[in-house]
């Protein structure tokens, strides 16, 4: 398990939290941690349209979208395409250790919405390389990334 | 670099890996394919889908990236021209000639004879789609178009590849591992009867724009333009969004009427492979991401590396088949037709 450490409360609290200033947080983080590796892709496909993530295991979701000068929050409501796994699996996405394919058949991943919109995302985000996307963050957090990964790896995935 | 036959030892068993994207083509060469399958970011090849695929500054860094290391790269350009944009084929083959890669997989004999015209010196393999079943085929593209290699639709049985084997000089390429059309492939048109757009013309079976997933309180639903196609309850795995693999109502039953949902997985037949003389395995799956090339390609190369090392002592290791489970359509992987007893 990836998150045995989270105070068992915190999954309730967090679904208490009002959805905007998620969105709000989580595209504020993007834009800090990932955006000057991915602002060289051609997002123009993306422009106008919104995305939502929900993960699942601790009830929340976020919306956003993206432009030229980055990511930025959006209504859940209005996206797209929304994405709905575990907490673990995005991370695990997130990290190029499973394949969407892989957990899609394994029904720990949803994809609903505007089919096309999510494939356009997933392969612009597959086309940059891990090393790539995490070059502009701290050498602290690079490292914990990376025995975080080298962790999950090792681990047998449950199905 | 591909044509002199003298000097080049005649390859066996060579994995070749798919990739839709520089990260995949890395990941497949860092764990050991011999060669890499691609295509352009366009309908010249049967895995168009949205951001997949390679530009030509993309397909220039792959080209360094594997043949620096040893490794070949092979450019798909398998779906059959279309009379107003006959250009943008001619295009791609002059392409992959310029940057070099090791070989084009073609499926349509008017591009062959283009390529043989302008590029004499460029290897040229058959696609599956192609869909040459039979040694005499196979003996037609070679005398007209020097194909070098030819990779075998699924649809044969491993004696009937064997007969090919043994009355040609063409290398024969097996599919090993992914997923598994219906057995008309080349010519198969169920994904334009349900949405207008199928690999041979549009480089894609049921392209995204068609397709939609929706939780209901029945289960999850798959349509394709519309069309109901499977609906899945929250314990059944899934499958790929294609009509040969939804569930039909027939005659009062509801069932998998044209296949079920599931990957190929040839790994049980290598000691027989190795022994035929089949020169490349090839790998589905050029619209995955890079963690599935790597994991696939990791237990491939690993089990080629034991059939070779130790024919008769070959066995497939719990741990290989545990990793392939995984990563399968409907996490169910079959034999195929490689096994099948009738002809």
């Amino acid at each position: 398990m990836l998150l045995p450490t989270l105070p068992a409360a915190l999954p309730r609290l967090i679904a208490r939290l009002p959805m905007a200033p998620v969105s709000f947080a989580l595209s504020l983080g993007l834009n800090r941690v990932a955006w000057r590796s991915l602002q060289d892709l051609d997002w123009t496909p993306l422009y106008g349209r919104s995305f939502a993530i929900r993960i699942l295991d601790l009830g929340f979701s976020a919306g956003f979208r993206v432009g030229p000068a980055g990511f930025a929050a959006a209504r859940v409501a209005d996206a797209a395409v929304t994405f709905s796994a575990s907490a673990e699996d995005f991370v695990r996405l997130a990290l190029r250790l499973e394949d969407p394919d892989t957990l899609f058949f394994n029904r720990r991943l949803r994809i609903e919405g505007d089919t096309d919109l999510g494939l356009t995302a997933k392969n612009l985000l597959d086309g940059v390389e891990l090393e790539t996307l995490t070059a502009q963050l701290p050498a602290p957090v690079r490292m914990a990334l990376n025995q975080l990964r080298q962790r999950l790896a090792g681990q047998v995935s449950p199905i | 670099m591909s044509g002199s036959l003298l000097s080049e030892a005649k390859p066996l068993l060579e994995l070749i890996c798919p990739a839709g994207s520089l990260p995949a083509l890395k990941a497949a060469v860092d764990q050991g394919a011999d060669g890499v399958y691609l295509g352009l970011k366009d309908n010249t090849n049967a895995r168009n889908f949205a951001g997949l695929n390679f530009d030509a500054k993309a397909l220039a860094e792959g080209i360094r990236y594997a043949q620096t290391r040893g490794r070949k790269v092979l450019m798909a350009l398998n779906t059959y021209p279309q009379p107003q944009t006959l250009q943008r084929w001619h295009a791609a083959v002059d392409t992959a000639a310029e940057l070099g890669v090791n070989a084009i997989i073609l499926a349509d004999p008017g591009l062959m004879a283009y390529a043989r015209k302008v590029h004499p010196e460029l290897r040229l393999h058959l696609s599956v789609q192609g869909s040459a079943t039979s040694y005499e085929a196979i003996a037609f593209y070679r005398e007209r178009f020097a194909i070098q290699r030819a990779v075998l639709p699924r649809v044969l049985s491993l004696a009937q590849v064997e007969n090919v084997i043994r009355n040609t000089p063409v290398e024969i390429e097996l599919f090993g591992f992914g997923g598994l059309c219906v057995m008309v492939e080349g010519r198969c048109l169920l994904s334009s009867y349900a949405c207008g757009d199928s690999p041979n013309t549009f480089g894609a079976c049921s392209p995204g724009h068609a397709v939609r997933w929706q939780q209901t309180p029945e289960g999850m639903e798959t349509r394709l333009n519309g069309i109901l196609i499977d609906r899945y309850a929250d314990h059944e795995k899934a499958g790929y969004p294609t009509l040969c693999k939804g569930r039909f109502a027939v005659q009062g039953e509801t069932y998998y009427a044209l296949e079920e949902p599931t990957s190929l997985n040839s790994m049980a037949m290598l000691p027989e492979m190795l022994k035929m003389g089949i020169a490349a395995i090839k790998i589905e799956g050029r619209q995955r991401s890079p963690a599935y090339v790597a994991q696939v390609t990791q237990v491939w190369r690993a089990a080629i590396d034991a059939v070779k090392r130790n024919a008769e002592a070959f066995q497939i290791q719990p741990n290989w088949t545990a990793q392939l489970t995984k990563v399968s359509e409907g996490s169910m992987h079959t034999l195929g037709a490689y096994n099948r007893p009738w002809k």
